[in-house]
């Protein structure tokens, strides 16, 4: 059996365990913490009590028993800058079908500073609830204070899965959410379903640079919990005549608890980003000299896209890294990925053989890109590239 | 400034395939490396100690062959490396890898900073660095391009951070854990000098019992997460070489292409 007690000698009766406590299981007498009997053993004021004066034991056994108390799937609904992240409507799209082979409710959780319209967002988008907690402590994302919302809520309300966006964001604190609470974290999913037998999560992933592909559960602890990568779940169809219920909690944290302070945000000055892009157009050491770069925009420019390079033109410095596609830079999944000049190296490869259509425009026709194009051209970019972009000028009428 | 990088040993991934009638990984013959962003953290941790007058401690956790790259790091000047490594921590996810690397790091002891990569290129969850943060209770700053101060007498360190759609500037208190991206910095090779000093070097090994951490955290054991099956990926294959000159390959191309309505 748990249990928990509060060494009475060292309590200073700080009351930040009272704080803390989800759910308000604790009072302080005579400027002594008392647990009372709403407390769920979950641990959370052994963490923030400074003196060390909570002692909690848990056994094995009883962290499995507690499994069948967690039900529902969550989504983390992402936002920056004033706007969610689409892979949050994607997540919802998934969550919905998990949601409904286990047979329970969708659910947001929300974090942020007056964003409280972006809980009806994800209502239109297919959620039943969204838990929220507004703080201005929230306004830009930090890890802290946003793993500390999440940990609490997750522990209130005991989701069975959350899921999160493997963007910078959700990677950067589910990490965090995933240590604290003691449970699975699995990385860059692309395919989630039910195992229709244990109702357990299968969590499948690209590893080794996408050269293999694993499949992993989260067998003994709650919530299972995956980050999952943008543009790999189809876009759900927005209703806003759909309604749900939102849950407001407070985040229980002071500013002079955070350690990290935002201090600026230097927009990039490129039109699109390559993570979110639905048309890339990437350049590769076939383009000779940095200058030439041009021509690689001068398409992307006519077809709305992003551009993209490959490690060797970022190595020369002809291009920043933000723009590297592959392994040691971006994975991206455009609709269609069109790559100039580049041979195809593996590591490259890695970065963007999911996309939908790959168009690859090389003169030497043994290069290794052919092997993964599904339109390719033989020939001289300077050629191909700046005909390709009079020719779309022309049929947008641009 | 006291300064921990870790370092992981991972195979060279683009050789990495699985055996089509085992269904095991076939690492036979793959040359193993240092993780490629690990070591952008060895060469930043060696910039700051550089500025900061500092010291450098380089610590990996895998098997004994691991010791390879701590010899790269001790090549190019770290001042120590560690290898911890023991059977108990065979099987670790990012859960448990965090949890003994943490307890390493506590035995180092008095640290201002942590540098980690930003992901492995093995399994690229990019967890652990955020996983050691929390174990130690201390702030994290992921992505860093770059560092823009530190500030050792306030214990404050201000970096720049590389996002979807931008960089962001924060500061946090130290001692804080950074994991970093390629761009940050250009390492340097090993002189000749500090080759045979590397391969003199006998480094030491910690095990499970020589660090802080409870055992039944460690190793699979101490893993939430369990891999149950591993396959090959869909292979694409390649498909349509357009033929024809310039101006009909091209109007082809833009005809396909426009097909997929997605270009407007
Ligand atoms: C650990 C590690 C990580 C790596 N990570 C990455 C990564 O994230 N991303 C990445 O891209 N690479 C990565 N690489 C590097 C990768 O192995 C290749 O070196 C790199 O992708 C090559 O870039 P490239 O195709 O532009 O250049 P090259 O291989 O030099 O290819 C240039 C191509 O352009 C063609 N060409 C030349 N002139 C013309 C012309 N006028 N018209 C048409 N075609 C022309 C040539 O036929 C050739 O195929 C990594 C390598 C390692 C070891
Ligand atoms: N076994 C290990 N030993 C030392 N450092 C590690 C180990 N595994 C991961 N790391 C560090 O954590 C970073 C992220 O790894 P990962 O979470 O596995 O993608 C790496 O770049 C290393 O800095």
């Amino acid at each position: 059996m748990a249990d928990i007690k509060v060494l009475t000698d060292e309590c200073t009766g700080c009351g930040s365990c009272e704080e803390t406590c989800p759910f308000g299981a604790i009072t302080l007498e005579n400027d002594v913490a008392v647990i009372g009997d709403k407390c769920t053993y979950c641990g959370a004021c052994v963490e923030v009590c400074p003196v060390e004066a909570i002692v909690l034991t848990k056994d094995e056994k009883a962290v499995q028993a507690d499994m069948a108390d967690y039900k529902d799937v969550w989504v983390f609904i992402e936002h920056e800058r004033g706007k969610i992240a689409n892979v949050s409507f994607e997540l919802l799209g998934v969550g919905r079908k998990l949601a409904d082979d286990i047979g329970c409710k969708l659910c947001g959780m929300l974090m942020g500073s007056g964003v409280e319209d972006f809980a009806k967002d994800a209502i239109a988008y297919g959620a039943e609830k969204v838990y929220y907690i507004d703080d201005p402590i929230l306004k830009n994302y930090r890890t802290e204070p946003y793993a500390k919302g999440a940990v609490n809520l997750i522990r209130k309300y005991k989701p069975e899965i959350v899921i999160y966006g493997a963007t910078t964001q959700g990677r950067d604190f589910a990490g965090n959410v995933a240590t604290t609470i003691y449970t699975g974290l699995t990385a860059d999913c692309t395919g989630l379903d039910i195992d229709p037998e244990t109702k357990f999560l299968r969590q499948t992933r690209p590893a080794f640079g996408g050269n293999i592909m694993a499949t992993i559960l989260c067998p003994r602890t709650r919530p299972q919990m995956s980050t999952v990568r943008p543009k790999v779940m189809p876009m759900p169809a927005r209703d806003d005549s759909r309604t749900g219920e939102v849950i407001k909690e407070t985040l229980g944290m002071s500013e002079e608890e955070v350690r990290t302070r935002f201090i600026d945000f230097i927009a990039s000055d490129q039109k699109v980003n390559i993570v979110d892009a639905d048309v890339i157009v990437s350049g590769g050491r076939g383009l000779g000299k940095p200058e030439n770069f041009k021509v690689i925009r001068e398409l992307a420019d006519v077809l709305g896209a992003a551009v993209g390079a490959s490690r060797a033109t970022v190595d020369a410095g002809w291009i920043p890294y933000e723009h590297q596609v592959g392994q040691t830079g971006k994975t991206v999944r455009p609709v269609i990925y069109i790559a100039c000049g580049i041979s195809g190296a593996i590591q490259h490869l890695a970065g963007m053989k999911t996309s939908d259509v790959i168009v690859a425009i090389n003169k030497d026709p043994d290069a290794p890109i052919f092997g993964v194009a599904t339109y390719g051209i033989v020939g001289d970019l300077f050629q191909v590239v700046p005909a390709l972009t009079e020719e779309f000028k022309k049929r947008l009428g641009k | 400034m006291k300064i921990a990088v870790c370092i992981k040993q991972v195979p060279d991934t683009t050789e990495v395939k699985i055996d089509p009638e085992t269904k095991t990984l076939v690492r036979e013959g793959v040359e193993s490396i240092t993780n490629p962003f690990d070591e952008f953290a060895v060469e930043e941790g060696l910039l700051l100690k550089e500025k900061y007058d500092g010291e450098v401690h380089v610590l990996t956790m895998g098997p004994p062959q691991a010791k390879d790259v701590l010899k790269n790091a001790y090549a190019v000047g770290a001042d120590n490396v560690y290898l911890v490594s023991d059977r108990a921590f065979a099987g670790a996810d990012t859960w448990a890898t965090a949890y003994a690397l943490s307890g390493a790091l506590k035995k180092l002891g008095d640290l201002d900073l942590i540098i980690c990569g930003k992901q492995a290129i093995d399994g690229d969850t990019a967890q652990v660095g955020p996983g050691i943060a929390t174990q130690l209770n201390i702030p994290q700053l992921t992505y860093v391009d770059k560092i823009v101060d530190v500030d050792l007498e306030n214990k404050k360190i201000k970096v720049e951070r590389l996002l979807e759609d931008g960089k962001e500037v924060v500061e946090a208190d130290m001692p804080v854990l950074i994991t970093v991206v390629k761009d940050i910095n250009e390492p340097r090779l090993p002189s000749l000098f500090g080759i045979k000093k590397a391969a003199k070097l006998d480094i030491p090994t910690w095990t499970a019992d020589d660090i802080p951490v409870d055992k039944d955290k460690l190793g699979l054991k101490g893993s939430p997460t369990e891999v149950v099956t591993i396959f090959s990926p869909e292979v694409r294959g390649g498909g349509e070489i357009l033929e024809g000159d310039v101006p009909e390959v091209v109007s082809t191309l833009v005809e396909k292409l426009m097909d997929i309505k997605i270009i407007k």
